[in-house]
């Protein structure tokens, strides 16, 4: 009996060996495909690299001319010069205030609006809803002026008007309602209600089971959406590029998207490359350390 | 009991206000507010800008490097959906079911093709489009051309040629946009049962028609989606146009887009109001293609549970 089962066991490992090795011409096809997909990908980046420790004259001889030594003081360059330290703290600036305020209150509105009927509560639900649908194109020119008059607003003025991380940061919170109230509103939907009861008998507030009930339950539901809010707003380039008009203040992809311009007037393209692949570096540390959950907090909510 | 609906409600009221507030004064009124500036001549430095009724939106109607950039949007719209979607499909199938065994298992390597496909889609457009304008450039220090030209081929002016540049600016949104979809493909297709790729299988089928039989109605739903993501993206399209090509979206406006003319008009020429109604327009071809989509997207579900 045993040694019956063992020849088929055996007998069934040797033919899915054999259909393995076997490789089909359609399978050939499939794995050049995927790996000509790979090569689009890695060489683009992987040149960014290579030219960001090139000097001048290797950068515009050949493309693809291996740099005699590798030339660190680039970076030296697109730091200070083009001041990639500063364009980067800015923007860590603005996408630390603005997602913890996206988060704050994108999830008091949401849990409210999802766990509290009361008169007005579908016309609240739909009115942030809706600006899902809007291009922000629309708004962009009534925005700025808006956030110019912010700026007259006696005593907060001077830190939420026009040229400020402040006023940006508000401005990103805005428009991040529509998608986080509409995400977490739902999942909010989907939690138990026994827990919640026993804590308000137990004379919890409702703040209380906000804070230390709901929200620790709503955990997976925040880390996704976090995710999506930080990576959105961190590549945001269309509302800085009107409301920081000062190049002191301005975020990583303003400065960015100015600096083949900034190298042609240095002559400095060198430092560009460099300039570059220190925008790319940090993404790409954090996606290889994160990328299950970056993947997952992205593609979730189109699945919704 | 009327202590504790007070407390209810205050407790309502404190948490909707910040979030009210702050939605109201920075995202619906400016969308209202455009709708007026749209019927004005205003350039802002007037206090109170001049009402002219329909005279902008005349204006526009012979505006042709706006129905220009109009007419790009619409190939992006068509064209963009439709490339990004068939080679993810194709390559979300071959990652997650066209390695045979019993049709479920993905060929060897899928975990990292996926990881490295999706990478693109984190990096900001304006990075992107800044590392494309480099290799991109027309000489032998572009990263493309450089082989070329080692190759003895005449060089591609991929921005700089009017006839290429637009080609260039759609193939950059592919190259971002398939690894986005191949990972929500596959989380599409993970949903589905393997008894149905094993079924198919038994009964006969090759891979090619366990896709076109099989994966493609099952995951019809996640195409759909996919394909109204893809349909606003081409329609909101801006960075990429205003930062890698010449002269934001050209040359000779080959590649300008309604968000870049929106831009130009009113941060460049200061059209405030012009630049609006070009927005109200923008406004109704977005509303448009979203009514559009949701109708036509009505299909019969497949419910496999």
């Amino acid at each position: 009996m045993t040694t019956v089962s063992r020849t088929i066991l055996t007998s069934r490992k040797a033919a899915r060996r054999q259909r393995r090795s076997r490789l089909g011409p359609l399978a050939l096809l499939s794995h050049l495909a995927l790996m000509i997909w790979a090569v689009l990908i890695i060489v683009p980046i992987m040149w960014t690299f290579f030219a960001s420790v090139k000097s001048e004259g290797e950068i515009f001889d050949h493309a693809w001319a291996v740099p005699e030594t590798l030339r660190w003081d680039n970076f030296e360059r697109a730091w200070n010069n083009f001041h990639i330290g500063q364009y980067m703290l800015n923007s860590v600036i603005v996408v630390t205030i603005s997602t913890f305020g996206t988060m704050l209150l994108g999830s008091m509105a949401a849990y409210v609006l999802a766990r509290y009927p009361f008169r007005g509560n579908r016309a609240i639900y739909l009115l942030f809803v809706s600006g899902l649908a809007f291009p922000v194109y629309l708004a962009l020119t009534p925005l700025f002026f808006v956030v110019q008059n912010m700026g007259n607003v006696p005593l907060v003025g001077p830190f939420i008007g026009l040229n400020t991380h402040l006023g940006v940061a508000l401005v990103y919170i805005a428009y991040s309602m529509p998608f986080t109230v509409f995400f977490l509103a739902a999942f909010f939907r989907t939690l138990p209600t026994a827990v919640v009861e026993a804590a308000m008998v137990d004379g919890a507030s409702h703040t209380r089971v906000f804070f230390q009930i709901m929200m620790p339950m709503a955990r997976p539901g925040l880390v996704s959406i976090t995710i999506f809010n930080v990576l959105g707003q961190w590549n945001q380039y269309q509302i800085p590029l009107v409301l920081l008009q000062d190049r002191e203040k301005w975020v990583l992809t303003q400065g960015i998207a100015d600096i083949a311009t900034a190298a042609g007037y240095d002559q400095d393209w060198s430092a560009m490359f460099a300039a570059l692949a220190l925008a790319i570096l940090p993404m790409l540390l954090v996606y290889s350390v994160f990328q299950r959950q970056i993947q997952a907090g992205l593609t979730t909510y189109a699945l919704k | 009991m009327i202590f504790n609906r007070y407390r209810r409600g205050l407790f309502i009221t404190s948490f909707l206000a910040a979030p009210v507030i702050l939605y109201v004064v920075y995202v619906i009124s400016p969308y209202i507010q455009a709708f007026y500036i749209a019927m004005t001549d205003w350039r802002g430095v007037s206090a109170m800008p001049r009402f002219i009724g329909l005279d902008n939106f005349e204006r526009l109607l012979d505006d042709e490097k706006f129905w220009l950039a109009v007419t790009h949007n619409g190939v992006l719209l068509l064209l963009l959906p439709l490339i990004t979607i068939v080679i993810a499909l194709f390559f979300a199938f071959l990652l997650n079911v066209g390695g045979g065994h019993g049709g479920r298992k993905g060929i060897w390597g899928s975990k990292f093709y996926r990881v490295l496909f999706f990478f693109p889609q984190i990096l900001a457009v304006a990075v992107v489009a800044v590392l494309f304008q480099q290799a991109f450039r027309p000489d032998a220090s572009g990263m493309v051309n450089a082989p070329l030209m080692a190759l003895g081929i005449k060089p591609i002016g991929f921005l700089s040629e009017p006839a290429v540049a637009f080609w260039s600016v759609l193939g950059v949104m592919i190259w971002q946009a398939v690894g986005f979809y191949v990972v929500l493909f596959s989380a599409g297709l993970a949903s589905i049962p393997r008894d149905m790729f094993e079924a198919a299988q038994i009964d006969g089928a090759g891979r090619i028609s366990l896709f076109i039989r099989v994966t493609l109605p099952l995951l019809w739903d996640t195409v759909q989606v996919a394909w109204i993501y893809l349909g606003i993206l081409a329609l909101d399209v801006f960075a990429i146009v205003w930062v890698m090509t010449d002269q934001h979206g050209g040359p000779d406006s080959s590649t300008t887009v309604m968000a870049a003319e929106i831009y130009r008009n009113a941060f460049h020429y200061s059209y405030f109001g012009y630049a609006s109604a070009l927005g109200v327009v923008m406004f109704f071809f977005t509303i448009g293609f979203a009514i559009l989509a949701l109708r036509l997207s009505r299909r019969e579900r497949i419910e496999y549970q």
